[in-house]
């Protein structure tokens, strides 16, 4: 169980590879990378600068990660999140999930993914065209989060 | 009471601070109490902590309701609803 909070960019392959690899009772590995986009709310975004609150944010992942493997059968996870200043096209976050099979590990990523949008302590702020302005809360990200407590996964 | 007091993303840029140290008053004992305390401040102070903005807050790490109680050294911190991922 990995959690990296850096500035600097990653390498999926190499930390998939390197899960993979880790154990023969891996028989499936599910990642989500995000990346920053060029266009949000119509408006060109030329940098996307994130703001954590150091201890916290990792103790949040930690929360959420565990929490996923008392959910679910996981060999192993990983989750990396760069924050600074960033630029349209780099990568933002990376999940992965390692599990015998493949149900455990679809599901154990898109529930990290999930919960770490609404509770993990980061904030984007975006420059553009028209000045910098903090992106807001969506209530389609905690509608995400709320169906993972109504459902018996 | 003694206590640190940390700000992020949009709150911190409103309020002009991102850390303090704030000595409270003997009855400004809950987050909810600290945060009368702080609207007294002024406008800016008013806007943010007066219910019509939704603020988190998180003691010592962890996320908190406004009921909670604060003790001496704690590290309260208060952020917008978050937006990573």
């Amino acid at each position: 169980m990995t959690i990296r909070v850096q500035t600097e960019d990653f390498d999926a392959g190499v930390e998939l590879a390197a899960m993979r690899v880790a154990s023969a009772s891996v028989g499936a590995v599910v990642n989500f990378i995000g990346q920053v986009r060029d266009i949000n709310g119509g408006d060109m975004v030329s940098t996307l600068t994130l703001e954590h609150y150091p201890g916290m944010t990792e103790r949040s992942l930690e929360a959420i990660e565990a929490e996923a493997r008392a959910r679910w059968d996981i060999v192993s996870s990983l989750i990396i999140h760069r924050v600074g200043a960033l630029q349209p096209l780099d990568q933002i976050v990376l999940v992965a999930v390692a599990s015998a099979h493949r149900g455990e590990a679809f599901k154990a990523c898109e529930f990290i993914m999930d919960y770490l949008k609404v509770q993990a302590p980061f904030w984007k702020k975006e420059s553009t065209l028209v000045g910098e302005r903090w992106v807001e809360a969506k209530t389609r990200d905690n509608d995400a989060q709320v169906r993972w407590k109504s459902k018996n996964n | 009471m003694n206590i640190k007091v940390l700000y992020f993303a949009r709150i911190k840029e409103s309020v002009n601070y991102s850390t303090e140290d704030i000595a409270l008053p003997i009855d400004v004992d809950t987050v909810v109490a600290l945060k009368e305390f702080l609207v007294k401040r002024g406008e800016v102070w008013a806007d943010l902590f007066s219910g019509k903005q939704v603020v988190r807050v998180a003691i010592n790490y962890e996320l908190v309701d406004d009921i909670m109680a604060l003790n001496e050294g704690d590290e309260v911190a208060f952020f917008p609803p978050v937006t990573g991922g």
